[in-house]
């Protein structure tokens, strides 16, 4: 509880894997002793790691909507029967039906707000007979629901400056922090920019490996020292050798914490600090991940983590699952944070921009077209 | 973790208060806060309508004995109807068969499994003294194996070096076979994270059970799961014959209503809870104990457990004989009770645990910290053998050289004596009341003047 952190690093045991010995040892200037020596970086091997599971199957893609559609379907599946019923199946509509609506909506973990926002707002047409049942009762819905996601629908755009763009990644334990880095980096990597990623978390058992064996499978050095190093070095030095090697992006990991320990918080808070003394508005991107499956918890997360460091991006992960992830109503109702990526399923390219549009329609549209 | 439930049901049941009897019309409103409140707990939609509809039934008409209000005939049936949800008693761990006993973990993505397999590895070598093997069948994510290496050696396991190209299944029997050879108590076997509706994932995991035929199957679970707790939990419960559940990442601010969705969807028990990320954060699960907490009573025997293990046996039962001959405690009593509290974890360690405690307003509850504590100890430290014994020879000229002595002023030095006396009296009727069972484990007094 007490910074247990940072006692775990053996000063004379280096980590285990092989690092190949080039270091850059001049461009590491101590920052007011926050800055260890350099890392030592591990360059893409030529050969990919042996075991990719996920190497993609890029045909057959019907475009972002269509690939979206795929991966909420059996999200959709299960909402959507319920509202369909309500919805299209009712030759009349009345209190009842709405709250079989709110029922469908609490279970896909909206919570309690955001769905008697939603609801209020169905219930307000009803009573002024603005609502028929069947499909104009479901566009009303599908209404309602874009209302509180169509502002957050803000893409993460890359601008021409500054270079490196630095995104930040923080979530809690297990979220899918590792893993999204990995997908962003095949994605900006295929989309023509350079990339380099910093292995951040340096607490977790095998973390710095996991995201070495990222960066090999998608050609993309990692910066990286031991586990147990001070996680705010590491970044700082990525950033220096990013900068001298002109990269466009660079992805900081960082270790998955709950965001109640708030020392760990605090940890976080140090490491923007550090990249800001080389870079004033370093990191440019402070990207929380959040698990689909998460229930309101995550709306606690997403409140906390912004206090504490300013977050300035969602990536809601694990859509592809039965979870639904209707938290970030909630989350966009509270908070307003922008919401930047799904991941709907495994594979590099399966994380995907948000669009609000295509959410709530992977949501709706199993019975839409059915109708 | 439950504090927000226990806020939200303790608000609602205060409303109750003071109504003459409880009637299908007065519990209304409890009811529906209940309902809410376990709602925005995560707990699943479909377990919360059948607990609403079980306290209901059970609190319309219920006779309110004299001794009781009203509010509190209803807290006592949500309490039992919880506590009936999560399970009754707690359940130990099964590990009666021929060694090596298998136990295999299986979960979601990110539940944390690796991470609750060591937890396990070192509870069962601390506690029960097995010597344990560890193996993992995570064959598809990156580093998934060397992570469980290293946990392996920090918590003193032998690991089985699983070898990424083979089949899962194949890996799991090797490693019986290598835990047999080496005669290790238990086999702890970390299966890959996948999704419940992977229909090829949910096989693999069945020909990995079939292949060494655990004697537990834990479900590893994330408290912070939402209302698909349920949906996972059942798609588990029916691939693979769960014998219980590990619930991880308690110690943050989730409500845990996932605890009771699985408990009630799979009927399956849950044995352990992860509190934190140092390997030696898993607690056993108390399920009464949870449901007190639930309903803001404190987890008062985890406490005394807690204190049981780790105080100083021979110095609470001199403390407590102390108590017994109705003399009062010395300070030098009362910093050995000062030690034990920072030993215990801390101020916020039994906070957490203490009944209304969460009541408290954030910032109140912030405030108290060890640095308090350490303080006074220095206080104490700085005072002669005759001074500590006899405290009241402490005048003005004494309290300057103790205060110059801990580096801190006149007025700590005269608070700490204040907070000495209060306990001191405390301490006393405490001992008349006779409560030696309670002290016999030497649950220290906390000081009043720490915000209690």
């Amino acid at each position: 509880m007490f910074g247990f952190r940072k006692k775990k690093g053996d000063p004379d045991k280096p980590s285990a894997e092989s690092q190949p010995a080039a270091s850059q040892p001049s461009d590491a200037p101590s920052a007011d002793g926050e800055s260890p020596p350099a890392a030592p970086e591990s360059r893409p091997g030529a050969a990919p790691a042996a075991d990719a599971p996920e190497q993609p199957a890029t045909s057959a893609r019907s475009g972002l909507f269509g690939r979206m559609r795929a991966g909420l379907s059996r999200t959709r599946e299960s909402f959507s029967r319920g509202v369909a019923d309500v919805l299209l199946g009712e030759k009349q509509l009345d209190t009842t039906s709405l709250e079989e609506v709110e029922t469908q909506l609490l279970l896909a973990d909206v919570g309690v707000e955001a769905t008697q926002q939603i609801v209020g707002g169905l219930t307000e047409r009803l009573s002024r007979r603005e609502l028929e049942a069947g499909r104009g009762a479901l566009e009303a819905l599908r209404a309602e629901m874009l209302a509180l996601l169509q502002p957050v629908e803000q893409p993460l755009v890359i601008p021409p400056a500054p270079r490196p763009f630095v995104i930040l990644v923080v979530g809690v334990n297990g979220a899918g922090k590792t893993t999204t880095i990995g997908k962003l980096a095949r994605r900006y990597r295929d989309e023509g920019l350079s990339v380099m990623l910093a292995a951040g978390d340096t607490f977790r058992a095998a973390a710095v490996e996991q995201l070495q064996q990222w960066g090999e499978r998608n050609e993309v050095p990692v910066i990286a020292q031991r586990t147990g190093a001070d996680s705010a070095a590491v970044v700082f030095d990525a950033l220096q050798v990013a900068r001298s090697r002109g990269v466009d992006v660079l992805i900081a990991d960082t270790a998955g914490r709950l965001h109640t320990q708030s020392n760990l918080m605090a940890e976080l808070a140090k490491v923007k600090r550090v990249m800001a003394r080389i870079d004033a508005d370093a990191p440019h991107e402070t990207l929380l991940v959040l698990d689909a499956g998460n229930g309101q918890n995550a709306l606690s997360q997403a409140r906390q983590f912004a206090e504490a460091i300013g977050v300035t991006g969602i990536a809601l992960t694990k859509l592809d699952g039965t979870a639904r992830g209707g938290i970030i109503f909630a989350i966009a109702r509270a908070l307003g944070l922008p919401v930047r990526f799904v991941g709907v399923g495994e594979g590099a390219e399966d994380l995907r921009g948000f669009s609000a549009e295509a959410y709530v329609g992977g949501l709706l549209d199993g019975f839409d077209s059915a109708a | 973790m439950f504090e927000n439930l226990s806020e939200r049901l303790s608000q609602s049941l205060h409303n109750l208060g003071g109504k003459g009897r409880l009637s299908e019309d007065n519990i209304q409103q409890a009811l529906r806060d209940v309902r809410m409140a376990l709602l925005e707990a995560d707990v699943a939609l479909p377990v919360v309508t059948e607990f609403v509809a079980h306290v209901r039934e059970r609190a319309v008409g219920a006779e309110v004995t004299r001794s009781l209000t009203p509010g509190q005939v209803f807290v006592r049936i949500v309490n039992d109807e919880l506590v009936r949800l999560l399970g009754g008693e707690q359940q130990a761990l099964n590990l009666r068969t021929q060694p090596p006993a298998v136990i295999m973990l299986a979960g979601l993505q990110g539940a944390g499994k690796t991470t609750s397999a060591a937890k396990l590895a070192r509870y069962l070598k601390e506690r029960e003294r097995k010597r344990v093997l560890l193996a993992s069948v995570d064959v598809y994510r990156p580093a998934a194996i060397e992570q469980l290496e290293r946990l392996a050696e920090q918590v003193g396991a032998s690991f089985f070096p699983s070898d990424p190209a083979e089949a899962p299944a194949a890996l799991a029997a090797a490693a019986l076979a290598h835990g047999r050879r080496h005669y290790v108590d238990v086999v702890i076997i970390d299966t890959a994270g996948r999704l419940h509706v992977d229909a090829s994932m949910m096989a693999e995991a069945q020909a990995v059970h079939a292949a060494v035929q655990p004697i537990e199957t834990l479900f590893v679970v994330d408290s912070m799961t939402g209302q698909d707790a349920a949906q996972t939990a059942r798609a588990f419960d029916a691939a693979l014959p769960l014998t219980g559940v590990i619930l991880t990442k308690a110690d943050g601010d989730a409500r845990g209503g996932a605890a009771l969705s699985i408990r009630q969807v799979t009927g399956k028990p849950i044995k352990f809870m992860g509190m934190g990320e140092k390997v030696e954060a898993l607690e056993p699960f108390y399920p009464d104990r949870i449901a007190s907490r639930i309903l803001g009573m404190g987890d008062v025997l985890s406490l005394v457990e807690e204190v049981e293990r780790k105080a100083d046996k021979h110095k609470a039962d001199k403390l407590a004989r102390k108590l017994q001959k109705g003399k009062g405690i010395s300070l030098e009593d009362y910093r050995d009770q000062l030690n034990q509290m920072l030993e215990m974890g801390g101020v916020a360690g039994i906070m957490e645990k203490l009944p209304g405690a969460m009541q408290l307003p954030e910032a109140a509850r912030s405030q108290v910290n060890d640095r308090e504590i350490r303080r006074m100890i220095a206080v104490i430290n700085s005072m002669t053998p005759g001074e500590r014994r006899r405290p009241e020879i402490l005048k003005a000229s004494r309290k300057q050289r103790v205060a110059r002595g801990c580096g801190l002023e006149v007025q700590d030095v005269n608070r700490l004596l204040k907070q000495f006396q209060q306990t001191q009296k405390m301490m006393k009727r405490v001992g008349k009341l006779n409560l030696k069972g309670m002290l016999g484990g030497g649950r220290g007094p906390l000081p009043p003047g720490i915000g209690f």
